[in-house]
């Protein structure tokens, strides 16, 4: 029979029928049920195993602090593993599966663990598998690693997206109970901007799962007058199924709104869930509190929960999780749920309190100063052993068990910032902290007013001593009265004498645990945490805490608030990484930088390559070219004989303007700038402070007080950023303005002997571009093609006849399809990144390879660069010692003995006859290619004193791949050493 | 006269448009751009310099001013200068001479692709890309952001319109992200 646990009443919709799974058989339920609800209704008690000793475990909880009714949700890559079912929305289609068994869950064969619980002990880990040692990495931690965490992942990519937000407010209200919605309406009616976010689905806290009424409403209908007049407010943002998951610095809280999990699958282009942002002025907690169970011996069964889940089953979901049950509690409150499932018309077997003067009912048996012993029932309760206050034991038929021991309020935010909790003793509960993050405030029962008219009271006040600090008019809301019973509550934390008493369900930890624990010197809160994992699961404890450490305190001699607590960290709840992603993944996971020649070179085909975010193309095959070697090789031959062109685009420029540009780069490099002509430019090499070369690149001066400096691609922005920092940090009193052009410019490299004859098409016919007029190391302003402004640079990275053209941006499309047009007649080819670092290191020029971090200009070969007449950034510490040894790294040419031999970057260098190990290295590899021009490999290097070991013979070896070769120690300048063809 | 056709940040002829509920998103290839930075001791002839393009003062952190020619500020004592790229596309000279070289002048057309949001609650749409409070920016507001990892500046040219200028590199990326979002929110 369906939902034979249904009692009447409840906020559900009856008139809606939502189908499920559990484990493959099918259900009902209805709207605003959760999982746990819907699965109680329809007498489903068994819900999971635990985590160690496969013990069965049914709901304990109705909200998140849920330790046990964990379950997979969904299939395929939509597949979650350890989902509380007691905050689960319910939707039609809903598939979800028990885990963390072998077999079927009520026959699982882990189960036999449980008979080994004498051996699966606190720190049973840290004791077994110390020897023998060789055995931990193969053996132990495969098997550990298998046995441990509960569900199971799809493995697959998750088919939905996240988004990251970001909300600001002057008051965010955590929490919408009593204390918080009271509090919404105050600072809402009075103007403020606010925020109030709930984790549920159902706003309304505690007030949707008791009797009692406000004014003359029930709870639920107050709850829903009051969520319309705040949906009426404008300045109030309302957010259900919102987990405020931490307080970080400065007002700022992060919070996870899950849009899409109570649906089958998100609406196309809908997140799954939000990762908001919310800045803030102030803030309010009003997160209620989690009820505490008492341990006592087996006290795990499914069946036995939490009183008031108990209460919130019956009341706000209209479900018993047993025809007959009984209450063990040690505060009034367990008497509520016992009167409100009798009111459901429900059997209760009997009440049990611990405490002798206890209130009795005329509506059921109270058994004053009774305890409960042990509990019985394979898969779920059946009868429980009370010890009588007058001697003896009796055995209770019941189905189902609501445990009270009192009420912990729900204080984690405020010790987000490492505030410690200070101890309520009224309530023999741990409230805020004096010093929580700052701008949080506290209300309800998450600051120790459990009763509805307190909760409702203080949320009011503190709305209001808030809106007084944020300069509004504070109001006074016309609160409904509302129950105000006094709290009456004796500790009571375990019943004596009982070992497998479960304090941490999820984690299986017990109350013989924490006596080891103990017993083995682990007196610190903190030490106990880690030693029996108290705590640790994915509840965090909230449940089990605070019985550990009355446990411990007892065990110590000591006060509970003298042991104190371990430190609560966000998220308060778990949360899927995917939400921190938000919408970075994939080919999103950043932006890519397109140069503006890409469309062009797609249509030729080109191979792309990332460098950085940028996309360059890396060579362009033509048809019958089968292999990358034979399109950069003709590219590279057919720029050495006519001409190619190459984007390059993606070098960073950077605008220095201002009276005291020159002086200003004559600081940043270390060689001079001062004195460079108007109309020309100059290679510079910089510095980091500490002497290291930093970047290098050439820098145009264009007029008197305007420099247009070039970076590396890959430096562009941290050269930036360095030279801004040098402006405003390092010499505030120079007049200089810096700006990056990087963007502003499409720029093409023009390389080979025709280079000129080309531009010759494209330049206007004003702008006399012959060796004389425009020389080497040139630089001009100009107009192409009939008037289009454009920046001419005569410079050369390929060692060939070169220009830089620059054009406005929006023109380089237009400007790479003219300069290929204009070369059909000198054969004119693209040239990717790949031909781009062959010329390049044929001409013997470093680049990122040879900057590496690690090279000083000594290295590099420009030690001469490094101005004496000046000061500059790194030239005093490039002078240390340590960087001008006489066997000092330097630059030079490989070239391989055996033709036919490859010279592979990062090998390294070892002289004829030493053995090969690091101490006899003589340096290593940092660019090699195959040379079409020479029609072999080459390489740069750094090599000890390689500078006067031109022609010497090295092994050239590589440990890791068995590389072993000879090369010959040459110049690095392969093509062209003397620079004719740079200045034909 | 060149003969040369621009392109799009999108790479295409035209700009790119797209309506998704309430909203429009539209690439806006149309505006030129010269960033305007004072020199020492110049600062007082930029801001009349200012003035004398976009009509009222300079705008102040967080504001843009004009009209047909606007200015955004960008920093201390700069600015970014737009206007209709038809009519203005040397902007930059025409600063140039207006601040008779007492602040340095940078062409920066062709470095910043811009998409104009149209449509009522882009409060809803904003709150995903990036972390201005929209309640507080307002007609006249500009500033510098961070969206879809790129550093744009955003203009609240009126409560249903708002320019994004992001690095022309990343259009594409760019237009994702707002896209994306817009289809998130709406």
């Amino acid at each position: 029979m369906s939902q034979i646990n249904r009692l009447s009443g409840g906020k559900i919709d009856r008139h809606q029928i939502l189908n499920f799974t559990f484990d493959g058989k099918t259900y009902q339920g209805h709207p605003g049920d959760t999982l746990a609800s819907a699965l109680l209704a329809n007498d489903v008690r068994l819900m999971g195993r635990s985590f160690k000793y496969h013990r069965p475990r049914g709901v304990l909880t109705a909200g998140s602090e849920e330790p046990n009714a964990i379950v997979e949700l969904r299939e395929g890559s939509r597949q979650e593993p350890n989902t509380r079912a007691t905050t689960a929305e319910l939707y039609d289609g809903l598939i979800s599966k028990s885990q963390n068994k072998i077999g079927s869950l009520r026959f699982d064969l882990m189960a036999v663990n449980d008979r080994f619980s004498n051996f699966l002990t606190a720190g049973f880990y840290y004791k077994t598998f110390m020897w023998p040692s060789a055995f931990w990495e193969k053996f132990y931690e495969p098997i550990i690693r298998k046995a441990a965490g509960l569900g199971s992942i799809s493995l697959k990519d998750d088919p939905d997206d996240y988004d990251r937000g970001f909300l600001h407010c002057d008051l965010l209200i955590i929490g919408a109970g009593p204390a918080g919605l009271a509090a919404a309406l105050t600072a809402g009616r009075a103007g403020a901007q606010i925020i109030i976010a709930d984790e549920d689905f159902s706003f309304g806290g505690r007030l949707n799962s008791e009797r009692f009424t406000l004014g003359d409403q029930s709870g639920s209908d107050w709850t829903g007058q009051t969520v319309a007049e705040l949906s009426s407010l404008p300045n109030v943002r309302i957010m259900a199924r919102t987990t405020v998951l931490g307080a970080f610095d400065h007002g700022i809280f992060g919070a996870l709104e899950r849009v899409s999990d109570h649906l089958l699958q998100p609406a196309p282009g809908k997140p799954r869930q939000i990762f908001w942002r919310i800045y803030t002025k102030g803030s309010l907690l009003c997160a209620g509190a989690t009820e505490r169970p008492i341990a006592f011996e087996n006290n795990d069964r499914p069946g036995i929960m939490l009183a008031g889940a108990m209460r919130s089953y019956a009341n706000r979901w209209a479900v018993t999780t047993a025809r007959k049950v009984a209450v063990f509690t040690n505060n009034d409150d367990g008497h509520r749920t016992a009167a409100d499932l009798h009111a459901k018309g429900v059997s209760i077997a009997a009440v049990i309190d611990i405490r002798p003067d206890a209130p009795q009912s005329n509506d059921f048996e109270v058994i004053a100063g009774g305890q409960i012993i042990n509990s019985r029932g394979r898969l779920g309760l059946k009868s429980i052993d009370i010890a009588l206050p007058a001697g003896g034991i009796r055995q209770l038929s019941c189905g189902a068990l609501g445990v009270s021991g009192g009420w912990n309020p729900n204080i984690h935010l405020t010790s987000h910032h490492r505030g410690r909790p200070e101890w309520l003793p009224d309530i023999a509960a741990f409230g805020p902290p004096a010093k929580g993050p700052a701008g949080l405030r506290v209300a309800g029962a998450a600051k120790g007013d459990l009763t509805t008219s307190g909760a409702l009271n203080s949320g009011t006040e503190q709305a209001n001593a808030w809106l007084k600090d944020l300069g509004f008019v504070p109001t006074a809301p016309d609160l409904p009265e509302a129950e105000d019973a006094p709290i009456s509550i004796t500790p009571f934390w375990f019943v004596k004498g009982c070992k497998r008493a479960w304090l941490d369900q999820q984690n299986d930890v017990t109350v013989k645990d924490v006596h080891l624990a103990h017993q083995e010197n682990f007196v610190s809160v903190e030490h106990l945490k880690r030693y029996t994992t108290l705590g640790m699961a994915t509840d965090q404890g909230k449940t089990s805490n605070m019985g550990g450490l009355a446990i411990l305190a007892e065990l110590t001699g000591k006060a509970i608030p003298e042991v104190g607590t371990t430190v609560f960290r966000p998220p308060y709840t778990p949360t899927a990484i995917g939400a921190f992603a938000g919408r970075d993944r994939g080919t999103a996971f950043r932006p890519t930088r397109k140069t503006p020649s890409h469309a062009w070179a797609e249509e030729q085909g080109a191979v792309f390559v990332e460098v950085g975010m940028w996309l360059r193309a890396q060579w362009f095959p033509k048809e019958g070219e089968t292999d990358w070697r034979q399109s950069v090789d003709r590219e590279v031959l057919a720029t050495r004989k006519s001409v190619g062109v190459c984007d390059v685009t993606t070098l960073g420029k950077i605008d220095v303007q201002g009276a005291d540009a020159a002086t200003f780069l004559n600081k940043i490099y270390c060689n001079g700038f001062a004195k460079l002509a108007v109309g020309k430019t100059r290679y510079g090499l910089m510095l980091r402070e500490d002497g290291i070369a930093m970047d290098d690149g050439t820098t145009a001066r264009l007029a008197e007080d305007h420099f247009v400096a070039t970076t590396t691609t890959a430096n562009a922005v941290s050269v930036f950023r360095h030279m801004e920092f040098a402006r405003q940090c390092l010499w505030p009193n120079l007049d200089v303005q810096l700006i990056s052009t990087t963007e502003a410019w499409a720029q093409y490299a023009v390389a080979g002997p025709n280079a000129r004859r080309l531009l010759q098409k494209i330049v206007d016919p004003e702008f006399d571009l012959s060796n004389e007029a425009f020389p080497f190391m040139a630089c001009a302003n100009i107009t192409v093609c009939g008037g289009l402004r454009a920046r001419l640079f005569r410079i050369s990275f390929s060692g060939e006849l070169a220009y830089e053209l620059a054009v406005p941006t929006h023109y380089g499309d237009a400007m790479i399809r003219r300069l290929m047009q204009a070369g059909e007649e000198f054969d004119a080819v693209p040239y990717g990144t790949e031909a781009l670092g062959v010329m390049r290191i044929e001409k013997g020029h470093a680049a990122g390879n040879e900057l590496n971090g690690t090279t000083t200009a000594l290295n590099l070969g420009m030690a001469r660069m490094v101005s004496k007449t000046k000061d500059s950034i790194g030239s005093t510490l490039s002078e240390r010692s340590g960087l001008k040894r006489e066997d000092a790294l330097k630059l030079v040419g490989l070239r391989p003995v055996n033709p036919a031999n490859p010279v592979p970057a990062g090998s390294h260098l070892m002289s004829k006859g030493d053995p090969v190990d690091a101490a006899h290295d003589q340096g290593y590899v940092t660019s090699a290619c195959f040379s079409p021009n020479l029609g072999h490999f080459i390489a740069l290097a750094y090599v000890k004193s390689g500078d006067s070991r031109m022609g010497e013979i090295l092994r050239l070896v590589s440990p890791l791949t068995g590389f072993d070769h000879e090369v010959e120690v040459v110049s690095a300048h392969f093509i062209d050493p003397e620079g004719e063809r740079l200045r034909a | 006269m060149h003969d040369l056709i621009a392109t799009t940040a999108l790479g295409a002829a035209a700009p790119c448009v797209d309506h998704h509920g309430p909203i429009s998103l539209t690439e806006e290839p149309g505006f030129a751009l010269a960033s305007i930075a004072a020199r020492r001791g110049g600062e007082r002839t930029t801001i009349l310099a200012i003035r004398r393009m976009i009509g009222p003062t300079a705008p102040k952190a967080g504001h843009w001013a004009g009209a047909r020619i606007i200015a955004f500020w960008t920093g201390p004592d700069q600015w970014m200068l737009e206007a209709p790229y038809d009519s203005e596309e040397f902007l930059f000279e025409r600063a140039i001479k207006e601040v008779k070289g007492k602040a340095s002048i940078t062409e920066q057309t062709g470095a910043w692709c811009r998409f104009d949001l149209r449509g009522t609650n882009l409060a809803a749409v904003m709150e995903r890309l990036c972390p201005i409070n929209m309640a507080t920016f307002t007609t006249g507001s500009a500033t510098r952001s961070s969206i879809h990892h790129l550093g744009c500046f955003v203009l609240c040219r009126n409560a249903d319109h708002i320019s994004i200028l992001g690095p022309r590199s990343s259009a594409a990326s760019l237009h994702h992200g707002l896209l994306t979002a817009i289809r998130a929110a709406f």
